[in-house]
């Protein structure tokens, strides 16, 4: 399975990987709050990925590594 | 495990950017040390850091960093290039670093056609002093020196360097590009790494201007600052090859 990871304590919940996402599988966590003190972007549904890594292009801050498999 | 199709760059130092969130100097960032990783030249890469939130790039990139007084830039890298021209050089400068305090830097070392590379960030506006007007903030943008807009009338129009630049004989390289979205994105990475691969070439000098949003100046959120971006900045500021030297002969 296509698998998006984040390295969570460096985001700064700006949302740019969720604007990207063509498949809108991300989002703005409204829950947890990293190392920062952001709200951090999160993975909704794994399974629908594509793994086009448009969130990771658009990331200022290198968050987010993807792998295909 | 799957393959890796995405992953943060090799010349990318493990710390955190300072920048604010949604700042595109990251996405930049990201795509030179890309570059450099593609290329092979981690090595003996040299960069230049500029004065402006981009004075931190000593910090972040995985080589040799000098730091330059404002503007002066180009004028760094000309020396160090020149000492050893062996090694890779490049600058990183911001819109109030190059197109303004160091505008003689910048036309002289094109002029010369000093092989370096030029990563040109504009943003249209003073991103560490707190959002004043630059050189290349737009007619009628509101900023903290300009709170009517600016007036063209008393400061003038933009500056748009790659069109000036590339009315000089000097000049390899010379394109803008933008990051507002994941095509421009793309081919922004293309342009800084052909940017790198003409020194490494000996082709001379290359300028690739980058147009960037500045979400916390500009009082936006980073996506709304890509917007701002792409319906304000562009259209003063065309995306495209300005200058390239060498164009007719690859082709043929």
């Amino acid at each position: 399975m296509n698998k998006v990871t984040f390295n969570t304590d460096l985001c700064k919940g700006c949302g740019l990987c969720v604007a990207a996402c063509p498949k809108k599988i991300l989002r703005m966590s409204e829950t947890v709050i990293n190392a920062k003190g952001h709200h951090p972007a999160e993975m909704v549904d794994q399974s629908q990925c594509i793994a086009c890594a448009f969130c990771a292009t658009m990331c200022p801050d290198c968050v987010i590594t993807v792998e295909r498999g | 495990m799957g393959e890796i199709v995405f992953q943060k760059p090799k010349s990318l130092c493990d710390v955190p950017l300072h920048y604010c969130p949604g700042c595109t100097h990251g996405i930049v960032h990201r795509l030179v040390a890309e570059a450099i990783d593609e290329l092979g030249i981690e090595g003996q890469t040299i960069g230049v850091a500029s004065v402006g939130c981009s004075v931190f790039t000593y910090n972040y990139f995985e080589c040799d960093m000098v730091q330059a007084a404002h503007g002066r830039a180009p004028a760094v890298a000309t020396g160090v290039k020149r000492s050893d021209p062996s090694k890779i050089v490049f600058t990183y400068q911001g819109d109030g670093d190059l197109a303004s305090i160091g505008t003689a830097e910048t036309v002289h070392s094109a002029a010369r056609n000093e092989n370096i590379t030029i990563i040109f960030i504009n943003n249209a506006i003073y991103g560490m002093t707190g959002g004043q007007m630059a050189p290349t903030s737009l007619p009628g943008q509101v900023t903290q020196t300009s709170p009517y807009g600016r007036d063209v009338n008393t400061v003038g129009y933009p500056v748009r360097i790659c069109e000036m630049l590339s009315q000089l004989e000097g000049p390899s390289y010379l394109e803008r590009v933008a990051v507002n979205n994941v095509k421009n994105v793309k081919a922004a990475k293309k342009a800084i790494k052909k940017a790198f691969q003409n020194q490494v070439e000996g082709k001379g000098f290359s300028l690739i201007e980058v147009v960037s949003t500045c979400p916390t100046n500009w009082g936006k959120t980073p996506e709304k600052a890509m917007e701002w971006l792409e319906e304000n900045m562009l259209p003063y500021y065309p995306l495209g090859v300005y200058k390239d030297k060498y164009a007719d002969k690859e082709d043929k």
